[in-house]
Order: structure tokens, then C-alpha cells, then sequence
């Protein structure tokens, strides 16, 4: 593999996001393991004053162009496909967010480079990279061996700390020109869309008692409210439960929803799949109820049982407001 | 509009999930498998814009376990064709593998749109809809959670963290990786999926060996270590309830 280590940069609304941070500490580690440098690669229009704030990097490429403005899935693509290509470096790592999902796959097929996804570790082993991936909802760990001079890696939010990699800093900005099909593209920003103000604000919540799957039906749901009500907190949930519209949107914990970080996190029914775990798992105290053994909650939380949740949430509402 | 939309069988994440005895991927003997969740979504998406507007949709999936009867099942659910592809795919195959067989069984077709679930349980070397879509030359949005057609540009909203969503603008055809349909996937009933396989066809196409670079190979597939997981509360629900309640005050919560 060749030496350098790219990192694409992630930024929204101006500001950098936390993710692209947490790449710039572990290609710092990369980096040093190859000899090469480390490289942040933005992409923007009139948004070179954010490499200021990717100090962390050797050195910062951007690309300018009134469609880079916002994330653009065609845009992006094209621009980094080309930076890439012109610069031919030994590992590129990209978000597994939703800005980074329509980036790494296409950077693999327009320049022909192997991909691994979902990584929440990266490491060079034997002049390889070798990724680890969280597959099957986080229940099976598979480590990849990727092959080339040039591969790509996108790696999930929150696998590394964003300390090591956030670090003001001066970098040299080398500007790279974009790509003529940046001015006839197929796909347009049209606006950002805001989430909604809700009935309750989960961020802001010191206990949540959160439900997945296993409530079954939105029937279930006043029990839940009661013993949150018992607790003093609030009810949040995850993904199919928001998809059932069995509550707002904005009772969302997960990748696509919110991240929280409350007291109590008492989660019914949740199996922990890896898009909600990045939304709770900074929470000080988690519990768990879940009647399979096996369900991936059980590694991210303090306490658990199997017990049935439709036993435990009454006989706990009894004795709370006992 | 003629909408395609490609599924695709993956394992029930309820069972237990084994390693096979090299340990370079799960034991695939006593796998059950379902339909990978987001293609489900897919697939609603897809019928809920064949019901406002004048479409047909044509499901398509590599022949496997369960295979037939999720495209019965697609077609008792409101899809109008259903294509079975055959060839060498079976299940684990790499995602750069089936998404370029999945180009090539597409790009003479005649479509508008192709709808996929945003990813996989089993996508390892990424996700299929943005790959095919690159091997299909045509533009991709994933993550999209609302989708409006009119005249020959689709209008998505893009989901980022937080609840923010991005709206574009996709001149078609395009794939869009679908996170989530406008309603919840219909059922369908199984007296109506037996019904179906007694009457409707699936049509075949065979794809012979595609030249694709995956580039990277699983050395090593493991179940994530437990111990620092959870410390497990023993008892019936009653005396979990108990426990719990003095794990509360002890951390101060209560």
C-alpha cells in the first residue's frame, strides 16, 4: 500500500462534525505506523477557513465549487474521486455516515478501489490494511484484509475518540481544481430541512426509558409512559418504533435521530443495533431488558435481564410509586 | 415510471448466529433467512408511488434460500413482475459482486427508478445501491426517507443526524437507497402468497461470472467478546424489579 492516509472531511451548516475528528486521531496513528502523512481532504464553497480547524492534519486539500456548498452525493463523489486519483494514497477513510455512505461506495467503483464498510477498527498489519467490521445488526465482528496500493474504509461514528484528532492548527491548504462535471450534475441541493420541535426535548432529559421492537404494539406504549412518568423522566425509543409512527420523530435516539446522554437510560425491547447504540451509549447508567440473551444491548449496557418486559415495567411502576 | 426494485434475503438476526470452523464467516447450514428489513421498505416505497401515480414495479433477486417466496410475496403485496436471477450468487456473496450482476441483469431493462434498502445486515464491502448505481452510471441518493415524482425528476429528503434532512433534486433514472417508506411494509396474507405461487410466474435471467475487484477478503469473523457487557440481573420480575430499583439509589437517580 502507499503511505498516506486520507481522511474526507464531513462538515454541515459550517462547522466540522464530530466524526471527521475521531478519522484524524486514528489516521494520525495510521499515518505514523506508514511513515506517510496525513491528509484531510475538504470540499466546500468559500469553506477553506474550516481547515483551521483541522489542525490535526499534515496538510488540507480542498476543492471549490458553488454545487460543494452542500453535500452534494454526485458532487462529492466526483471531487473526491478526482483528489483521490491525483494523489494516489494507501488508505482513504470515509464516514459510514449518511453523508459518507453515497461517497465511499462510489470513490470504490469510479477509481476501482477495494472497500470495506462499517469498520470500527483500522489497523496496517503485514503492509496491509486491515479493517473490522460490525455486521449482522452488531452481532458478528468480521476483520478484513484489503489489498491495493489505494483502499477505502468507512468507518462508523463513534469508534474512536474526537480528542486526538480536534486540534486548531495552521495545515498547508493545497487547492486541487473540480471536476467540469460539477457543472452539469444530476443530482441538486435544493435546502436543509430542520427537525421539528417536539412535545418534549429527549436531549434534555436526565431519564429515558426508551422501547424497541419488543413493545410489540403502540397498546403497550401507557405502560411505558407510566413507569417514565414514575422514574420522572421521559420516553424515547428507536428506530421502528418511530417508522410505526407509534411516537414522533422526535423521541428518536440513534444514528438518524437524536444522541442523548441522560442519568438513566432504562431500554425495553431494544436489541442494540449498532445505529441506535451510537446515539445512547455515552449515557451514565444504562439498563437493559431483553429477552434474548444474545441481543447486542447487552454489551453496551450496565445492568441487563431477560426477564420479560411486560413482568418487570409494572411490578417496577408498583414499587416506585409504592 | 417503471420502478425496479432488487432484494435481498439475509439472516434473521433473532437466531443465534454461529461462525463456520475456519471462522471466515457464519455457518450458513442451520441459517434461517428473511428479507433484509430496508428492502421491504423498498419495496413499500415503490407501491405507494405505483398508487398515486401510473407505474409498474418489477422486484428482482438472486436465486436462494426463501427467494421464491419473498417475490411471491412481492407480488401478493402489489409488484407487478418479479425476476429471479440465477446464476453463481450464493448467500455471503460481496456486495461489489451482486451489485455488478445486478447491473448487468438491469442496464437493458427499461427503467425510471431503482429503489433499494439503504444497506444490509451482511454488506461488508458496502452498501449494493450506491455500488450498482455507479455501475449503472446514473446518480444515487441514499438514505432517503420521502420520496415525490414529477415528470422526469424525483424530489428526495436525505436523513442526517439529529432529525436534519437534506432535500435534492435527481434527474432519473436514479437509485435511491431507501431508509424508510412513507407508511409501514404491508403484510400480505399467506393464503394470498399461495395463491399467487400457484398462478403468477418468475420470469428467469441467467448472469454468468462478473469481472469485478472486491479487493478484500474476511480473515477472521468472531462474535464481539462479551465480559465488559452488562452485569446480568438473576431473578423472576419481581426481584429484578427490586434490584433495580436499588441500582437507582445507589447511583443517585432515585
Amino acid at each position: 500500500m502507499n503511505q498516506d492516509i486520507f481522511v474526507v472531511a464531513e462538515h454541515l451548516k459550517g462547522s466540522v462534525e464530530d466524526v471527521t475528528y475521531e478519522l484524524l486521531g486514528k489516521g494520525r496513528e495510521l499515518a505514523g505506523s506508514t511513515g506517510g502523512k496525513l491528509v484531510a481532504v475538504l470540499m466546500g464553497s468559500g469553506a477553506e477557513g474550516l481547515a483551521g480547524s483541522l489542525g490535526a492534519a499534515d496538510k488540507v486539500i480542498y476543492v471549490d465549487h458553488p454545487a460543494l456548498e452542500n453535500f452534494n452525493p454526485e458532487a462529492y463523489a466526483a471531487a473526491l474521486a478526482d483528489v483521490v486519483k491525483a494523489n494516489n494514497p494507501g488508505l482513504v477513510l470515509v464516514p459510514n455516515t449518511s453523508m459518507g455512505m453515497d461517497l465511499a461506495a462510489s470513490l470504490s467503483v469510479r477509481n476501482d478501489l477495494p472497500l470495506v464498510a462499517y469498520a470500527i477498527d483500522v489497523a496496517i498489519d503485514g503492509g496491509n490494511v486491515v479493517a473490522t467490521s460490525q455486521l449482522y445488526g452488531g452481532k458478528v465482528n468480521a476483520e478484513s484484509v484489503l489489498e491495493g496500493d489505494t483502499v477505502v474504509v468507512s468507518v462508523l461514528a463513534g469508534s474512536f475518540p474526537a480528542d486526538a484528532g480536534k486540534k486548531d492548527g495552521a495545515p498547508e491548504v493545497e487547492k486541487a481544481a473540480a471536476p467540469a462535471e460539477l457543472d452539469n450534475l444530476k443530482v441538486r441541493f435544493k435546502q436543509l430541512i430542520e427537525p421539528e420541535g417536539g412535545d418534549v426535548d429527549i436531549t434534555a432529559q436526565e431519564i429515558l426509558v426508551s422501547v424497541g421492537r419488543g413493545i410489540q404494539s403502540d397498546e403497550n406504549l401507557p405502560m411505558v409512559e407510566e413507569l417514565a412518568e414514575a422514574l420522572g423522566g421521559a420516553v424515547s425509543a428507536s428506530r421502528p418504533i418511530i417508522d410505526n409512527k407509534w411516537l414522533p420523530k422526535t423521541r428518536q435516539v440513534g444514528k438518524s435521530g437524536l444522541k442523548v446522554k441522560p442519568k438513566l437510560y432504562l431500554c425495553l425491547g431494544i436489541s442494540g443495533a449498532p445505529e441506535h447504540i451510537e446515539g445512547m451509549k455515552d449515557a451514565e447508567l444504562i439498563i437493559a431488558i431483553n429477552t434474548d440473551e444474545s441481543a447486542p444491548i447487552f454489551e453496551h449496557a450496565h445492568y441487563g435481564s431477560t426477564e420479560d418486559l411486560f413482568d418487570i415495567v409494572p411490578a417496577l411502576t408498583e414499587k416506585l410509586k409504592g | 415510471m417503471n420502478i425496479i426494485v432488487p432484494i435481498k434475503m439475509v439472516p434473521d438476526l433473532v437466531d443465534e448466529l454461529e461462525i463456520n470452523e475456519d471462522g471466515t464467516d457464519l455457518d450458513r447450514d442451520f441459517l434461517s433467512y428473511k428479507l433484509n428489513e430496508f428492502d421491504d421498505h423498498a419495496l413499500e416505497e415503490a407501491l405507494q408511488l405505483k398508487e398515486e401515480g401510473d407505474a409498474t414495479v418489477t422486484v428482482i433477486a438472486f436465486d436462494g434460500e426463501e427467494t421464491d417466496k419473498a417475490l411471491f410475496t412481492a407480488i401478493a403485496k402489489g409488484a407487478d413482475n418479479a425476476v429471479k436471477i440465477t446464476g453463481d450468487f450464493e448467500e455471503g456473496t460481496a456486495s461489489h459482486v451482486l451489485a455488478k450482476a445486478l447491473a448487468e441483469a438491469i442496464k437493458d431493462m427499461d427503467y425510471d427508478l431503482i429503489l433499494t434498502g439503504v444497506q444490509a445486515a451482511d454488506d461488508r464491502d458496502g452498501q449494493v445501491g450506491v455500488l450498482l448505481a455507479n455501475y449503472l452510471g446514473v446518480p444515487h441518493v441514499s438514505v432517503v426517507s420521502g420520496v415525490t415524482l414529477s415528470g422526469n425528476t424525483a424530489t428526495v429528503h436525505k436523513e442526517y443526524a439529529g432529525g436534519m434532512m437534506a432535500e435534492f433534486e435527481v434527474d432519473l433514472p436514479a437509485v435511491l437507497g431507501i431508509q424508510a417508506a412513507r407508511e409501514t411494509p404491508r403484510y400480505a396474507p399467506v393464503s394470498r402468497v399461495r395463491q399467487i405461487m400457484r398462478q403468477a410466474e418468475l420470469e428467469e435471467v441467467e448472469v454468468g461470472d462478473v469481472d469485478v475487484n472486491v479487493g478484500s477478503e474476511v480473515r477472521r469473523m468472531f462474535t464481539p467478546e462479551a465480559g465488559e457487557g452488562a452485569e446480568m440481573i438473576e431473578g423472576d420480575a419481581e426481584e429484578v424489579a427490586d434490584k433495580i430499583l436499588e441500582i437507582l439509589k445507589e447511583k443517585g437517580v432515585r
